[in-house]
């Protein structure tokens, strides 16, 4: 049973070490600025993310169809 | 022809572009016009974006507040088709935006698998084991003081009805029982003698064997099964996703909750805000108003953007705002002015609120420019 096929749950993934610098100098952020998401987090343990990972949302949106978010792994 | 290579150019959103294609598809132009038809909506969809700096959770606040106005105030109402009742309106908008971690009408959809969901008998067998059933419910119980003895007689029609055997009704029965009395089988009926002369361990035993479980899930008061198109589907009364997900015959993927603290424990934060949005559009829908879902992302954006669920309000976000006055605005003014003393705080007057009380230019729209000159020295 994965969590992940719930309905509710879009897709996470650990997004890779070269591609968190792409996106940090993109968006002119640090690390600790992204939205946060907690170590605890069943999904974050369920794909087996550690605190400092930066996760890679991909949400179905009712208004721009598909929306890509980010959450800072946190203890 | 294809035109998708000229949208892959332009950072529009899926949901547009697609639209874009739709209507592209549909006059057949060549490439050349195509990619200026392109252009032009590229434009006019940044013409229609946010300016940085538009203070949107103004607008958010208004656009949700104004409907809300109209809600009902007390609305304890049936849903749907369904005997179930559920807790709707302004009643229901404050639960959901205060996260309150015991809804009080909670709630489940449950949807079954394939093999399950086309046959009502299929269906009820799955009820049967997600519905709570009391001891009470499939047998009769009777104190005799006299004699300091419990009967219990089963009533197997219901026990039937249940799909439960009488040896599994024994075993629950004697795992409830085992320290304080002892289980006594005469021809069909169950004697329960306690350990000790007591009454009040009689009446304890007694307490507990009513309140017993015999099959089923315990927070799980109420099932009802409905047909939807082609499969039926289980409505609840009372709610237990964790448990719920494990039963046989559940399709977990497809079922959901109410409790929206309760998604958050179980699936995580992505599918909590996913849950606030869908429970707070189908709240203000149900009652004929019309917000835009973009306001409503914006508050369950909020909410969850800590990776915690937080309230909106003085223990959640208007309780966590830097500023004091902010803070002493909102709720409870004077302990937090005093709490704030107390504790020495400073007030950077960097939000809107508090430039408000003190009569300052706000931190937006013309206030937000901040005039940059160099000075020559004058001859």
């Amino acid at each position: 049973m994965r969590l992940q096929d719930h309905i509710l749950v879009p897709k996470h993934e650990i997004l890779k070490e070269e591609e968190v610098e792409k996106l940090l100098k993109l968006l002119g952020v640090s690390k600790e600025q992204l939205p946060k998401i907690k170590v605890t987090d069943p999904i974050v343990k369920e794909i087996g993310a550690k605190a400092g990972d930066i996760i890679k949302i991909t949400r179905k949106s009712p208004t721009a169809g598909v929306s890509i978010f980010y959450r800072f792994v946190v203890e | 022809m294809s035109y998708d290579t000229i949208l892959a150019e332009y950072p529009l959103p899926p949901s547009v572009k697609e639209e874009i294609k739709e209507e592209l598809e549909k006059i057949k132009v060549k490439k050349s016009v195509a990619k200026k038809i392109v252009d032009y909506c590229y434009k006019a969809y940044l013409s229609n974006l946010l300016e940085p700096g538009e203070a949107v959770g103004i607008v958010a606040a208004q656009s949700i507040g104004e409907p809300g106005t109209q809600m009902t105030m007390r609305t304890f109402h049936y849903a749907g088709v369904a005997e179930l009742n559920v807790t709707l309106g302004l009643p229901r908008l404050i639960e959901i935006l205060d996260v309150r971690k015991n809804p009080s009408t909670p709630m489940m959809t449950i949807r079954l698998l394939s093999e399950y969901a086309k046959e009502r008998e299929k269906a009820r067998e799955v009820a049967n084991r997600i519905e709570a059933t009391y001891l009470k419910d499939v047998a009769e119980i009777e104190v005799d003081l006299k004699e300091t003895i419990i009967t219990i007689k089963p009533d197997f029609e219901a026990l039937r009805r249940k799909d439960l055997s009488i040896g599994e009704l024994r075993d629950k029965i004697e795992k409830i029982i085992k320290k304080n009395a002892e289980l006594i089988e005469i021809n069909g009926k169950f004697i329960v003698k306690v350990s000790k002369e007591s009454y009040k361990l009689l009446m304890d035993v007694f307490e507990e064997l009513r309140e017993l479980v015999v099959m089923g899930i315990k927070e799980i008061r109420r099932v009802i099964i409905r047909k939807e198109g082609e499969e039926y589907v289980l409505y609840t009364e009372g709610s237990s996703l964790k448990k719920v997900m494990k039963i046989k015959g559940v399709d977990f993927t497809r079922t959901i909750t109410n409790d929206i603290y309760e998604i958050y424990e179980v699936l995580g934060i992505e599918a909590a805000r996913a849950a606030i949005i869908k429970e707070a559009i189908e709240t203000l829908e149900e009652q004929g108003l019309e917000v835009d879902v973009r306001h409503i992302m914006l508050v369950a954006d909020v909410m969850t953007a800590d990776g915690e669920l937080r309230q909106i309000g003085r223990h959640g976000v208007a309780g966590e705002k830097q500023s004091i006055l902010a803070r002493a605005a909102f709720e409870m003014t004077v302990n937090n002015l005093l709490d704030a003393a107390l504790k020495g705080e400073v007030d950077n007057l960097k939000g809107i609120t508090e430039n408000i009380i003190i009569g300052q230019p706000i931190k937006l729209g013309t206030g937000d420019v901040e005039l940059i000159a160099k000075l020559g020295v004058r001859r």
